[in-house]
């Protein structure tokens, strides 16, 4: 853990701005990040590319060993490594790269109902252009069944995607199980890993992954800039989605962006550094968290594995309070909701459903996302916060008014709209 | 999302926030949305003996704007005769709260429950069944 000034301080009578609780929606840069990443604005501003002059090869050099920083956080070599615009690339070019390279040979791809949507959408991309795409389904606790998994595998699955970790509910797939099965059965594993990777120890060798998305952002490191790992032995072949001077040895031209390659070796390599300490100390805050407002609070309800799940993330359904309610509540608190109110449709979040959580339930959550510039002091602060809020709101609420008559809220019929 | 000065007013200090017996005669109930849509308003009102909303109450589980909209007709119905009431319209609602597009339907959510109080009311005492839901 570091020792720098929150970024957010608490002053004695309320707050110059809400306390940043939403981890993992952004992280801010770590300034050690900027302060390595500054020079490559201008004295090294030198095309990376250019191997013909000083100011190229030293730019490279930064890139090199940004390369080597971000492959070792996975375990990987510095040559499986193609940097690219941040996870959402990564994940496009990971499905549709491999999925194009081997269209000839096989056309089926199982991925989770929880990824993100930029997984999702690569592969309903893929369906429309004829591939078959399987969704596994999950269980209340949010992690896959790995029997399903198996059972899913035909000699037409090219590969299977399955998220590290989630960015809702925070909860953590058996990679290492996923990983065994996929190289057993001769297919590509490919890991969203936006959300782990920093967060948990990851080895892609340990746990047979053939391909992994990393995002820098996610990890006090700059936005715009993310990485794809790609196994070299055995060796997994893509189709670039980005044509142009052959750069990432043909895999994704473009110049490479030099500061920001450097930001995002510089976050892996202090992500590594204090991953353990980092956790164990955002686990602390995180269980006093939920401790605090569920001692306080009844009705309270973890979303997603208590265990299998990222140190500082928490997603809670406070019964009978709608979540963008709540969130108006909460405002000196910068938190997400599940519900469908904050985002432009009416359905509540896609992840939540997919644990089986009836739509009320849906509604009522919030994300709470706990990283490395949060302090004690900023979460007892958010406990109070949200208990006053949520036990305002439910005075407020005709359903806490019919639970504590004993009316069940499933026995009324209710019109829809 | 960032909300109008006058829903901010209503989610921070809700009138008439409450609730009377339901049972009693010259009491109206209007149960509007639905849980699983993330809104449900609560509305009742006392009519006294002249047809007139002497005084509302309500609840609502939903977002700040929801809020706001049913708070905001509590306001509205009071020293309304139920004829004067149930012509709140919800685009004076969501006018007067300055609701954008997206929350409309919370303003309509509010109507919906005012006519549903009213019918109760008026079912309750056997008045007017036509306009009973
Ligand atoms: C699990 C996951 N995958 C992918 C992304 C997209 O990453 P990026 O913002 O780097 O494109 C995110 C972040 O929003 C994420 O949480």
């Amino acid at each position: 853990m570091s020792d720098m000034t929150a970024v957010q301080g608490t002053k004695s009578n309320g707050l110059a701005q809400p306390i940043y609780l939403d981890y993992q929606a952004t992280t801010p840069c770590d300034p050690r990040v900027v302060e390595a990443m500054l020079p490559y604005f201008t004295e090294r501003f030198g095309n990376p590319a250019s191997r013909n002059h000083y100011y190229g090869w030293e730019a490279e050099e930064a890139v090199e060993k940004a390369r080597e920083e971000i492959a070792t956080i996975i375990g990987a070599d510095a040559k499986e490594i193609v940097f690219t615009s941040g996870a959402t690339e990564s994940n496009n070019l990971a499905l549709k790269g491999v999925a194009y390279f081997y269209r000839e040979k096989k056309n089926h791809i199982i991925t989770v109902v929880t990824e993100h949507k930029c997984v999702l959408d690569s592969c309903r991309h893929l369906e429309q252009d004829g591939f078959r795409v399987t969704y596994l389904p999950v269980q209340k606790n949010g992690l896959i069944r790995l029997e399903e998994l198996e059972a899913a595998i035909t000699d037409q699955t090219v590969m299977v995607s399955v998220m590290a970790a989630n960015n809702e509910i925070g909860v953590i797939q058996p990679l290492a199980e996923i990983g065994a099965i996929c190289r057993k059965h001769g297919v590509f594993f490919h890991t969203d890993g936006a959300q782990a990777v920093g967060k948990i120890p990851l080895d892609v060798n340990a746990m047979n992954i053939d391909l992994m998305s990393i995002s820098a952002h996610k990890i006090y490191g700059p936005k715009g800039i993310g990485a794809l790992y790609v196994r070299r032995r055995p060796r997994v072949r893509l189709q670039a989605l980005i044509n142009g001077g052959g750069q990432e040895r043909g895999m994704r031209s473009g110049t490479l962006a030099t500061p920001l390659c450097v930001g995002l070796g510089e976050a892996c390599r202090i992500a590594q550094a204090e991953m353990d300490e980092e956790a164990k100390r955002l686990t602390a805050l995180r269980d006093r968290l939920l401790k605090g407002v569920s001692d306080r609070l009844p009705e309270v309800y973890l979303n997603g594995d208590a265990k299998l799940r990222l140190p500082g993330n928490l997603n809670i359904s406070f019964a009978f309070v709608e979540g963008e309610g709540l969130m108006m509540g909460v405002k000196d608190i910068a938190v997400s909701s599940g519900s469908a109110c904050t985002s432009a449709s009416l359905e509540p979040s896609y992840v939540l459903r997919a644990l089986g959580l009836d739509a009320e339930m849906a509604h009522t959550s919030l994300r709470i996302g706990i990283g490395r510039f949060t302090t004690e002091q900023e979460i007892d602060y958010a406990i109070n916060h949200i208990v006053e809020a949520v036990s305002r709101l439910r005075e407020l609420s005709p359903l806490w008014e019919m639970h504590l008559e004993g009316i069940d809220i499933k026995s009324i019929k209710w019109a829809g709209h | 999302m960032s909300y109008s000065e006058k829903v901010i007013d209503h989610y921070e200090h809700p009138r008439n926030v409450g609730a009377f017996k339901k049972d009693d005669d010259g009491v109206g109930t209007g149960l509007v949305g639905a849980p699983a849509c993330g809104d449900v308003m609560k509305l009742q009102i006392k009519v006294s003996a002249e047809g007139v909303i002497e005084d509302a109450k309500f609840k609502t589980f939903g977002c700040g704007s929801a809020i706001a909209s049913s708070s905001l007709v509590t306001e509205w119905v009071k020293g309304k005769t139920l004829d004067e009431a149930a012509k709140i319209k919800n685009t004076d609602i969501a006018h007067h709260l300055a609701l954008p597009p997206v929350k409309i339907h919370c303003s309509v959510l509010a109507e919906d429950a005012i006519k549903a109080a009213i019918a109760d009311y008026k079912k309750k005492n056997g008045l007017d069944e036509t306009s009973a839901a």
